[in-house]
């Protein structure tokens, strides 16, 4: 066993009297739409007569039935599900005891409620195993106490505690009421990898029947007492504002109550990394039904004027405040496409420079150089953007598919002007979330479209409202040079940068430190066209490019695209370039590249298939997947991907798979199709009838999933399956048709 | 405004509300079936999908008026106690990913094994092409379709 103290996360386990009595999660009895998974159990299982709240992850009922807290908000990644089966594990019980509850927003108990950077099973690992273990403990230590032998004698399994030399056995349940009086340990032993008996199995996820069978589970879904329905019209441009609204017309229309325009964000607030806002001031449309108020937002009269030129402050991520400048004017696709490609024979911000590049291309026998460009992105969650505000004099009721939540109720408190003690924040669950739900400008909207009422009121963006209303993936820019010598050798790798209004690169990452001569540069062309974290940011398109490019320079030196991978990250591994630090494990790197050759069978050739391979590193894993494709009635039809991912632990592994195929279906939907576009500020795609989204017939007919096997603490998931297909598709899009793809999306 | 007597999910439920309002929002404000989910409003994703007789439909674009007499069945009418085939499979499968467009897809899926108890896998697609899955859980949903399609056949 390992030993771990407890001081990571410790707060959640130390009991806090205030909340001692009546349980700590039973406080949330108004939210009814994340009760029914519970209540729906409830009907089957025999429910304990007393709960045992042994700390803030899990409380154990008097019939051994376990609750476990799961801490994070749910948008499909599954943490629901893996997140307490991790608890589980330590803690010893039967899974099919557990009960599972969504935890709603409490900071001083839990650690980073964020869906974010695939962080949430990688941060939370030791906390939670903590959590299972320290409750553990402090059963063992009630039995100890109760048969008066030492606590090292007893074992424990599947919620029971024995004491072999007496032959003595007590359940988890029976015990709980003693466990709760012990003080929690200051340092806990932790299970031998090799002893997991649930992670590492694969368990349903505990919210399927309440999907299949329609309960109300996610915010759009919020319905109370006394609610009122509102919508909100939000400029039709960027870099236009609101000049009047004449509400009157409308008011009289049929469930209407009020037509008033609001101030989102208030000008000299100073906003922090996610409170990116497009419009600060909407007009709100308040009343009965959603249809009732669709029709008046139909109907309303609503006057819009160009912008000036303004400044906001902002407190990013890391780093110091900045002041942003949002540049007035109505922007363009085709100007955007025009800037962005005079930036390539334009010096640029060097970031990395190794060896002597200038020397490598001048005595290159090959140079190969190529551009690769991408579009901004809508995330097209399904479930439209919403939120349920009930904003009372002194206090708030709120709940949401909020993506980071403790950073919404900071700006929601300053907005509100009330404390955050006096707010209240339930999650839903989301209906996808990719990045978008990490911006809550609709929860603002509804806190003061609320507080204004002074009435419960639900939220809900039309599907226009918020494929328009911005916070989308940059459009990107990359020029990759690269020289060869005589032997075909990799002597120097130039990169250059750049977006629309950020640069994607990733500076220390490969092929950083595998070629002897190195130069990274970066650009950014300012808008005000707003942006936000989309699936893997910048990854997303750094992938795409770098990979097909380096299949165009194996090419161009005569080798076979993986193999000359691997010699550069042999490379890598064996004679790092020492100068400047790289983010990556060349032998991990290598380590999926190796297993999707094997498992693909790559070298084998079957007529009529083209093969493109890719890999990529990010959020902490390596991603590795070969396309294969056939080219039919002038379309592309993918049978099969086969994907290698390194990622350590997988704690889940069929959902682990499911959240693996997703990421590749999503990456080729959004590589082959994925775009918005902008004519005088207007975006060009308002709906699924424009922007088109993969659907069944388009999507892989296979996808194998294999994962690297080790006993690494767990990395990323969501994410880093989705950057490295792009490439892959654009590489056997090559084998195809002869043709490199450069200009995303690859299919127009 | 107007009234109408619905037959939903088995029930008749007595509905007053202006005769344009589309299926889609009769079935969630009015009468609080919110398994039915809004999408886009314009048939173009299948989040809203329910079963008119036998038929899949587009509720968003279903007015109420044009019900008449004939059944509707939402998610929660498909099966008592969850059991339709489609819907065990879909467990089995382990399909859902944010699972907001599930519901939609399942309605889909099993007005196409109604009327095609044994489809291929190009039928499946056909059928299923109209419902749109961000996650991109595609392949588990064919997987699902298929075996519910057998356990049809079996039973």
């Amino acid at each position: 066993m390992v030993s771990v103290k407890t001081n990571i996360g410790r707060r959640a386990f130390i009991k806090n009297t205030s909340l001692a009595s009546g349980g700590l999660m039973l406080g949330f009895s108004w939210l009814n739409s994340c009760k029914s998974n519970e209540a729906e159990k409830m009907e089957v299982r025999e429910m304990p007569k007393e709960w045992f709240e042994i700390n803030g992850y899990l409380k154990i009922g008097d019939n051994g039935l376990v609750t476990i807290i799961s801490p994070n908000p749910e948008g499909g990644q599954n943490v629901k599900t893996s997140m307490p089966m991790i608890v589980a594990e330590e803690l010893g019980v039967d899974w099919n005891n557990v009960i599972v509850e969504q935890a709603p927003l409490n900071t001083a108990l839990y650690n980073r409620q964020f869906i974010g950077g695939s962080q949430a099973i990688r941060t939370s690992w030791e906390g939670l195993r903590m959590a299972g273990a320290s409750a553990r403990y402090m059963l063992v230590a009630a039995a100890a106490q109760v048969w008066e032998v030492p606590a090292a004698e007893i074992t424990t399994s599947a919620g029971m505690l024995h004491h072999e030399a007496s032959n003595k056995s007590v359940s988890y349940g029976n015990l709980a009421s003693a466990a709760a009086q012990v003080s929690v340990p200051e340092e806990v032993e932790l299970k031998e990898i090799g002893d997991f008996d649930i992670i590492g199995t694969s368990k349903k996820n505990v919210d399927g029947t309440d999907i299949v069978t329609g309960k109300p589970l996610f915010g759009i879904d919020t319905y109370k007492d006394g609610m009122l329905t509102a919508m909100i019209v939000h400029p039709p441009a960027f870099g236009l504002k609101l000049k009047s609204v004449d509400g009157e017309a409308v008011k009289s229309m049929p469930g209407i109550q009020d037509v008033f325009p609001i101030k989102v964000l208030e000008d000299d607030f100073t906003r922090q990394h996610f409170d990116t806002c497009a419009f600060l001031e909407v007009v709100a449309i308040v009343g009965g039904s959603t249809w009732e108020v669709m029709q008046a937002k139909k109907a309303l009269s609503v006057q819009w004027e160009p912008f000036e030129t303004y400044t906001e402050e902002r407190q990013p991520y890391r780093g110091p405040q900045q002041t942003l400048t949002i540049p007035a004017g109505l922007e363009s696709t085709d100007v955007h496409r025009k800037k962005m490609a005079e930036m390539v024979s334009k010096k640029a911000e060097v970031v990395r420079k190794d060896g002597n590049p200038e020397a490598a291309f001048k005595n290159a026998v090959k140079v190969i150089e190529q551009t690769y460009t991408a579009p901004f992105l809508a995330h097209n969650c399904m479930e439209p953007m919403n939120f349920f505000a009930d904003v009372k004099e002194d206090s708030a009721q709120l709940s949401g598919p909020l993506q980071k939540a403790e950073l919404t109720e900071q700006t929601l408190a300053a907005r509100l002007g009330m404390p955050v003690e006096r707010i209240d924040i339930q999650m839903t669950r989301l209906g996808g979330g990719y990045g978008r739900r990490s911006y809550a400008n609709w929860a603002l909207e509804a806190a003061l479209i609320s507080q204004k009422m002074q009435a419960p009121i639900k939220l809900v963006y039309s599907r226009e409202d918020d494929m328009t209303g911005g916070i989308y993936r940059p459009a990107y820019q990359v020029t990759y040079k690269a020289a060869l010598d005589v032997e075909n050798n990799l002597t120097a790798i130039h990169v250059n940068a750049g977006g629309i209004p950020e640069s994607p690169l990733y500076a220390d990452r490969f092929p950083a430190g595998a070629v002897d001569n190195y130069l990274a540069q970066r650009w950014e062309i300012n808008t005000n066209i707003t942006i936000g974290s989309f699936r893997a940011p910048r990854s997303n398109f750094m992938a795409s490019a770098e990979q097909s490019f380096l299949d165009e320079v194996a090419e161009a030196a005569g080798k076979d695209p993986i193999d000359f991978r691997l010699e550069l990250l042999d490379h890598a591994s064996k004679n790092p370039v020492v100068s400047n630090p790289i983010d990556y494990d060349a032998q991990r790197y290598a380590g999926v590249l190796k297993l999707v050759k094997e498992k693909s069978k790559w070298g084998e050739t079957t007529n009529g298939i083209s093969r493109g391979v890719s890999a990529y590193f990010c959020h902490n894993s390596y991603a590795a997947q070969v396309v294969d494709m056939r080219w039919e009635n002038d379309k592309p039809i993918i049978d099969k991907v086969t994907c290698a991912i390194d990622c350590g632990i997988v704690v889940n592994p069929d959902a682990a798979s499911n959240l693996c195929e997703g990421g590749i279906v999503d990456g080729i939907g959004n590589a082959l199709y994925g775009e918005q576009t902008f004519k005088d500020g207007v975006p060009q795609k308002s709906n699924f009838d424009t922007y088109r989204m993969i659907r069944m017939g388009e999507a892989p007919k296979q996808i194998d999933v294999h994962f690297v096997e080790n006993n690494i603490d767990p990395t990323g998931l969501g994410e880093p399956t989705f950057p490295p297909v792009f490439a892959a598709v654009a590489n056997a899009l090559y084998k195809a048709t002869g043709k490199r793809y450069y200009d995303q999306p690859y299919l127009t | 405004m107007a009234l109408f007597n619905l037959n939903i999910n088995g029930k008749t439920q007595e509905i007053d509300v202006d005769p344009n309002t589309p299926m889609l929002w009769v079935l969630r404000d009015h009468l609080k079936l919110v398994g039915t989910k809004y999408g886009c409003g314009i048939a173009q994703c299948g989040a809203c999908t329910v079963h008119l007789g036998n038929n899949a439909v587009r509720s968003c674009q279903l007015p109420v008026s044009s019900i008449g007499e004939e059944k509707v069945t939402t998610i929660e009418g498909l099966s008592e106690n969850g059991d339709h085939p489609v819907q065990k499979a879909w467990l089995e499968v382990d399909v859902p990913q944010c699972g907001y467009c599930q519901a939609g897809q399942i309605m889909t899926a099993a007005a196409l094994l109604e009327k095609n108890p044994n489809p291929s896998d190009s039928e499946i697609e056909t059928a299923m092409n109209g419902n749109i899955c961000r996650c991109g859980t595609y392949i588990r949903i064919k997987k699902a379709v298929k075996m519910a399609a057998g356990a049809a056949a079996n039973s």
